[in-house]
């Protein structure tokens, strides 16, 4: 992947969190501690501070690098999810990535996330979105430029009728029903930027 | 100075001033017999936890006999796995995460580890807190 297009993939991604801080904080502020977005942005900030240096590396050693701002500036619990996220995306793919790759690559960081978390699929996480987006890729669906950010935003809101297993919405128990997750909308606003710039 | 053979201490904490606080009640029952650190709120001084100054905190209350760390809430531990993961390599190993109340865990490790018990009776003293 050329430096020219993973600039724009940061960019699209560091703007999405930045121009939706509001929005995630306000998610967080009714099952959470109300500090997602502020945290997504204050780590998607440091990431563009380095972007042209992140972009003129190797795909796997731009991914590492961005999960490791992450984790370093993100804070909270989604700076591990999401630095691990990248991390290990950065571990697993190829410089020059097919679909299969990135499938494969995406299923790693997944188990990687699930792990950090101690969580799996069903538990109101930014899993609930990866899972389906993954399948997708995985299963090879045309036109996913334009498929993926739908199934991305109807996962992150199907995830609103759920029950918060893990994190702190968890400690609201049934209270966090009817609100849909922050870090599932924040995973369905990345695919949704990263997607922006493919396709037609 | 605190003895460096001696297991050392970290308390991880979302609020600063908790983190401190326990520090303080550990301090009056094993003076610097231990070696001790905190990590409390994020990066921009509010509540939250954060990776990078634990990690700090790892290398303040480092020994040779290893480090046990007390966590409050949910992110403080995942932060905190983050940071062990991310230390060198040969001293991974010797720091442990236990699963106790923060203040309580606190002072009942840094009390056995004042008495130069090894890391894993140092942890298992502040667990047995936790099925209590």
């Amino acid at each position: 992947m050329d430096a020219a297009l993973q600039k724009k993939l940061i960019l699209s991604m560091a703007n999405a969190m930045i121009s939706h801080a509001e929005e995630l904080t306000a998610l967080d502020q009714a099952i959470g501690d109300g500090d997602h977005g502020l945290n997504m942005k204050r780590g998607f900030e440091n990431v563009l501070e380095h972007v042209d240096a992140t972009a003129a590396k190797p795909l796997p050693e731009a991914l590492k690098a961005i999960g490791m701002a992450l984790v370093m500036k993100v804070g909270g619990a989604s700076g591990p999810l999401y630095g691990t996220l990248f991390m290990s995306l950065g571990k697993e793919i190829p410089p020059q990535p097919s679909l299969d790759d990135a499938a494969r690559a995406l299923g790693a960081a997944i188990e990687a996330v699930k792990a950090r978390g101690k969580s799996d699929f069903g538990q109101k996480t930014m899993l609930d979105v990866l899972g389906p987006v993954h399948a997708a890729i995985a299963d090879g669906a045309s036109d996913l430029a334009s498929t993926l950010p739908v199934i991305a935003a109807e996962a992150a809101e199907a995830t609103a009728p759920l029950k918060a297993i893990r994190g702190r919405a968890s400690f609201l128990g049934d209270r966090s029903i009817g609100h849909v997750d922050p870090g599932a909308r924040s995973s369905a606003l990345l695919v949704s930027a990263i997607c922006s710039n493919f396709g037609v | 100075m605190p003895s460096r053979s001696n297991v050392g201490i970290v308390i991880v904490s979302h609020s600063r001033k908790v983190a401190e606080g326990a520090a303080d009640m550990v301090r009056q029952m094993v003076g610097d017999s231990v070696p001790l650190a905190t990590a409390g709120g994020n990066a921009d001084g509010g509540l939250g936890t954060d990776v990078a100054s634990i990690m700090t905190a790892i290398d303040h209350a480092w020994s040779e006999s290893g480090v046990a760390i007390l966590v409050d809430l949910g992110g403080a531990e995942t932060n905190s796995e983050m940071a062990v993961e991310m230390m060198p390599e040969e001293r991974r190993d010797r720091i442990v995460i236990c699963n106790a109340p923060i203040v309580e865990g606190a002072v009942m490790a840094a009390t056995e580890a004042s008495g130069g018990s090894p890391l894993a009776v140092v942890r298992a003293t502040a667990e047995e807190l936790a099925s209590a």
